[in-house]
């Protein structure tokens, strides 16, 4: 298995001997609307962790997505609530999400901060859901990426995202979500969002050590009371990339409307799959009949007969 | 028997043979934008259905067009066949003899025309086909607007487009496979594309197919002279 990056720690210095550039097209596993040959090799996969416990609201992460992302998030009102943008929007894929809760266990105001994004779902629905070929890819180390230059900006991503995440530019009408800076990782670099991170709420790293320390600091949440302490890597999905650390995994709706069991919604795999070979099955039969009705009984002719039976009527009237 | 069938246009040209006018030029331009819009509409659907149809985007100048183009169609469509709705839904309208003509459907599929009830303007498959199109591209124009994201994300939830979407692609393979139909059945009945093209009939095309409609013709006079072989 290729090695890749380990981040979890700290972040390497950009250097020569970095990872040679991966996550090119022999690194995929899946892409939309193709079939493509397993890939020649095996990335280790990735994952980065959000320890919810750990983060102090401070947004440095949605700074360090809009510079390296290099987009432009427009400003806004405010509503008084803390979220800003107010949703995740084609130029801000990364969201805190604020929640004032009061545990009724213990009478006490907690609030809940998570940052919202792709999950990078090992069972991608985006990807299932998308109709143009190339679009939305997923590489062998479980990233999964949009390739702009080959949507179309349909929005099936969006029905296809159990998280609502995708979103559709009203400027170049493609969509737009979350890369796990797959541009960095490439090179053996962390995301921003990580590297950004003044708490080491976010850590990056390949999935194993990312579970790793996901135990031992759910070990120390229930040691500090949190019994319900756990890792969110939701098996609905095949497992995510992107995985929390939430002190309340026993109910993570109350983390911003987190699913508790998110899967690729069944009426999107009915639409995928038993409606494309119904749909098909249907048309093939009705354009069979008219061959084997064609072939039984042969044209239906008007005869000189017809003719002249429609002749004799219309003299008799005249 | 109310004589529901006869449209305004219609008119008998007596002569050798007799014609009969059919389709006003009217009802043929509204008949053949439709059938442009449906064509297109289909082939930019089957394209986003499954990827091995994917390449027919190309004939829209790529993905990103096929995409926005398709529902403008959709849109063109819907008023298009509004229009035939609006001329043809009397003609249409279901009687009492339908049901003696469809417990001899074998034979209307046969060929058998002469063992059948003489039929109206329009055969009860004829009026099903008109019904069910009808039903289908008001459910394809609803479930079309809900995932029409460009304009209306916010008319719909996302739980909401997902059935959408799926009852959309359900109901154009409906359309596409009634269209089939449709087709065949003009071209198995020769002499009937005529009636969408020149606007006319032979006297013995509707002595054949559609008897009632021709003797209801002759009972109102519905004559016209001289016979041009044009209308």
């Amino acid at each position: 298995m290729e090695p890749s990056p380990r981040t979890a720690t700290s972040n390497p210095p950009v250097a020569a001997s970095a990872t040679a550039a991966n996550l090119g097209e022999r690194d995929l596993v899946r892409r939309s609307a193709s079939t493509i040959p397993p890939p020649a090799r095996q990335l280790e996969p990735v994952a980065k962790l959000i320890d919810v416990s750990k983060c102090i609201g401070c947004k440095a992460c949605q700074s360090a997505c809009v510079e390296w992302n290099d987009t432009k998030p427009g400003l806004e009102t405010n509503t008084g609530i803390y979220e800003n943008p107010h949703d995740l929007t084609p130029d801000m894929f990364t969201l805190m999400r604020f929640t004032e809760w009061e545990n009724p266990q213990s009478g006490n105001l907690e609030w809940l901060i998570r940052k919202d994004g792709c999950m990078h779902c090992e069972d991608p629905g985006c990807l299932k859901a998308c109709p143009a070929p190339g679009a939305i890819v997923q590489y062998s180390n479980g990233i999964v990426d949009f390739i702009h230059e080959n949507c179309i900006g349909c929005g099936y991503c969006i029905k296809g995202c159990p998280f609502n995440i995708p979103r559709i530019s009203k400027v170049d009408h493609t969509a737009y979500k979350c890369t796990l800076c797959s541009d960095r990782v490439a090179v053996g670099q962390g995301p921003a969002c990580a590297k950004a991170c003044p708490t080491h709420a976010i850590s990056f790293g390949t999935k194993e050590d990312m579970k790793t320390l996901a135990d031992s600091r759910i070990e120390d949440l229930k040691s500090r009371g949190y019994e319900n302490a756990g890792l969110y890597d939701p098996p609905g999905v095949g497992g995510t990339h992107v995985m929390y650390v939430l002190h309340h995994n026993d109910q993570p709706e109350i983390y911003s409307g987190l699913p508790k069991d998110p899967k690729v919604s069944p009426v999107v795999n009915a639409w995928k799959g038993m409606a494309k070979y119904v749909g098909f099955a249907a048309m093939g039969l009705a354009a069979a009949a008219g061959m084997l009705h064609s072939a039984f009984t042969g044209p239906n002719r008007v005869t000189r007969e017809d003719e002249e039976k429609a002749e004799d009527l219309v003299k008799e009237k005249t | 028997m109310a004589t529901t069938s006869i449209e305004k246009e219609d008119a008998i040209h007596p002569g050798k043979p007799v014609v009969v006018s059919r389709y006003n030029l009217g009802a043929r331009v509204n008949h053949w934008i439709t059938a442009i819009s449906l064509i297109l509409l289909a082939l930019s659907g089957l394209a986003f259905f499954h990827p091995s149809l994917f390449f027919l985007t190309g004939l829209f100048g790529g993905g990103q067009e096929a995409r926005a183009f398709h529902p403008w169609i959709g849109v063109l469509l819907f008023f298009s066949f509004a229009g035939l709705f609006i001329r043809f839904w009397r003609a249409n309208l279901p009687e009492k003899s339908d049901r003696e003509w469809l417990a001899h459907a074998n034979d209307a599929i046969a060929g058998n025309e002469e063992k059948l009830p003489e039929a109206g303007r329009y055969n009860p498959i004829q009026k099903f086909n008109f019904w069910v199109m009808s039903l289908l591209i008001i459910a394809l124009i609803v479930t079309g607007i809900a995932i029409w994201d460009q304009y209306f994300f916010d008319w719909t939830t996302i739980p909401q487009k997902r059935v959408a979407v799926l009852l959309h692609s359900l109901a154009a393979v409906a359309l596409i496979c009634i269209w089939i139909v449709h087709v065949y059945a003009v071209i198995w009945a020769r002499g009937t594309l005529r009636a969408m093209t020149r606007g006319s009939v032979t006297g013995g095309w509707a002595w054949r197919h559609h008897r009632r409609w021709l003797k209801e013709l002759a009972e109102h006079h519905r004559f016209k002279k001289p016979a041009t072989p044009a209308e």
